[in-house]
């Protein structure tokens, strides 16, 4: 292996941190929303995200992308393969997410949204002030997990064209006839991705733990 | 659209084959992971260092990786050492390896809550050595793991979709086919979705009709 061969594995190790960041930043959020919608037993719609979470994690991500990919465009919406993977990354994980909420909002007391009303507390400012702060921190070792199950499903979205970390070790064993020593280095990137977010998981505990003495 | 799902509907044999494969694929790899997982199971809780190092370094490194990368390496790597697999075999070994590390984690945290006292009383009744592991160390740990196992079984329905990329023609890589020839690309890829949940509903349902059983047993 070269050190250009190197280099495409870092760019490769860039698209999939990358993209897998931007299906975090939106699939958190997003699996909240779904998750609250469902609790608060809004009528059709959390009929709706049921059927949606259920359908959502029994769909390999391989297959999620190549339906965004070549259906949207099919029915009028022209799509390029990095948005495609954006939304097909972030479809699958929200649906995991909102289960992780919902566990979350379903274990929280209800005696202490009683309390809130009691206290004059409007529905928005009570998530905001009582119930958010203290589901977030149940449901970070969850969401973390998740976002390393991501990181390992990630591959799927080469079947678009995005050449990921997994695709440019292909691509340099194709080229060299030795698959091994790319295939070893992606294996060692990935693991230091994976790493990286257990490790923030982890600090964040430790300043929790710090601030509040728990975590 | 209609007209596009009725290229599907004709093509059904494709589809379903490809879905039979998806279906021998993790039927035969939730056999063979789980027996190897139960083998190194046993490696995980061992009392010796040497036994304990390598199945801890091999479990951990499974979890490190994506499966996808795992298939390449048994597909690409292992004929440079001699072992040459057609892709359907490759693929299959791929699932049992990758998903055995995952299974063995499962049972050894079962395994490692379960209370002294039952072995104890195993010993009582002079078994020993692989029969009480066999008859007393694995049942209530498997049961035990019953709803998390049928987590991984999805898991491992869904890793097979990763095998498309190998051309092993299971579910997704026929309805890729079907698309790719008559571009159909919403109805075939549906399709196909709506099959992937309806196995994955089923093993659900059975991970629930056996829960039903184990919690009678106990």
């Amino acid at each position: 292996m070269t050190a250009y061969d190197y280099l495409s594995l870092l760019q490769g190790a860039a698209v999939t941190v990358s993209l897998s960041l931007v299906g975090i930043i939106i699939g958190v959020p997003l699996g909240l929303v779904l998750a609250l919608a469902r609790w608060s037993e809004v009528p059709a719609l959390a009929r709706a995200v049921a059927a949606y979470v259920s359908v959502l994690r029994a769909t390999p991500l391989v297959t999620l992308a190549l339906l965004v990919f070549f259906a949207l465009p099919n029915v009028g919406v022209p799509i390029d393969p990095v948005p495609a993977a954006i939304v097909s990354i972030t479809m699958n994980t929200a649906a995991f997410n909102c289960e992780i909420w919902r566990a979350a909002l379903n274990d929280f007391p209800r005696t202490q949204l009683d309390a809130a009303t009691a206290v004059g507390m409007t529905p928005g400012l009570a998530f905001r002030r009582i119930v958010f702060p203290q589901i977030w921190r149940i449901s970070l070792p969850g969401l973390v997990n998740e976002m390393t199950l991501l990181i390992k499903s990630s591959p799927a979205i080469a079947v678009v064209g995005i050449v990921d970390i997994t695709r440019a070790a292909v691509r340099i064993g194709a080229q060299t006839y030795e698959p091994l020593p790319p295939f070893l280095t992606a294996t060692a990137l990935y693991f230091l991705v994976v790493l990286g977010f257990v490790r923030a998981q982890r600090s964040i505990e430790v300043h929790l733990d710090r601030k509040f003495g728990f975590a | 659209m209609s007209h596009e799902f009725a290229i599907v509907w004709a093509h059904k044999d494709r589809l379903l084959g490809g879905f039979a494969n998806t279906i021998l694929l993790s039927l035969l790899a939730t056999a063979a992971a789980l027996a190897l997982a139960s083998a190194i199971a046993i490696a995980l809780m061992s009392h010796r260092r040497a036994v304990r190092a390598p199945a801890r370094g091999f479990v951990d490194g499974m979890r490190c990786i994506p499966f996808l990368l795992l298939a390449y390496i048994v597909y690409y790597a292992l004929p440079s050492l001699g072992i040459r697999l057609n892709n359907w075999t490759a693929g299959l070994c791929a699932l049992v390896i990758y998903n055995a590390a995952y299974m063995a984690e499962i049972l050894r945290g079962a395994w490692a809550s379960l209370p002294r006292e039952h072995i104890d009383a195993g010993l009582a009744f002079g078994f020993s050595g692989l029969k009480l592991y066999r008859r007393i160390v694995l049942p209530p740990i498997v049961l035990a793991c019953v709803p998390v196992m049928g987590n991984q079984i999805i898991q491992i329905i869904k890793d097979s979709a990763f095998l498309t990329i190998i051309a092993v023609p299971e579910l997704t890589h026929e309805a890729s086919a079907i698309q790719s020839m008559y571009y159909v690309p919403f109805a075939a890829f549906v399709s196909a979705v709506a099959l992937y949940w309806l196995l994955c509903r089923l093993v659900e349902l059975a991970v629930a009709a056996v829960e039903h059983r184990a919690r009678a047993r106990r």
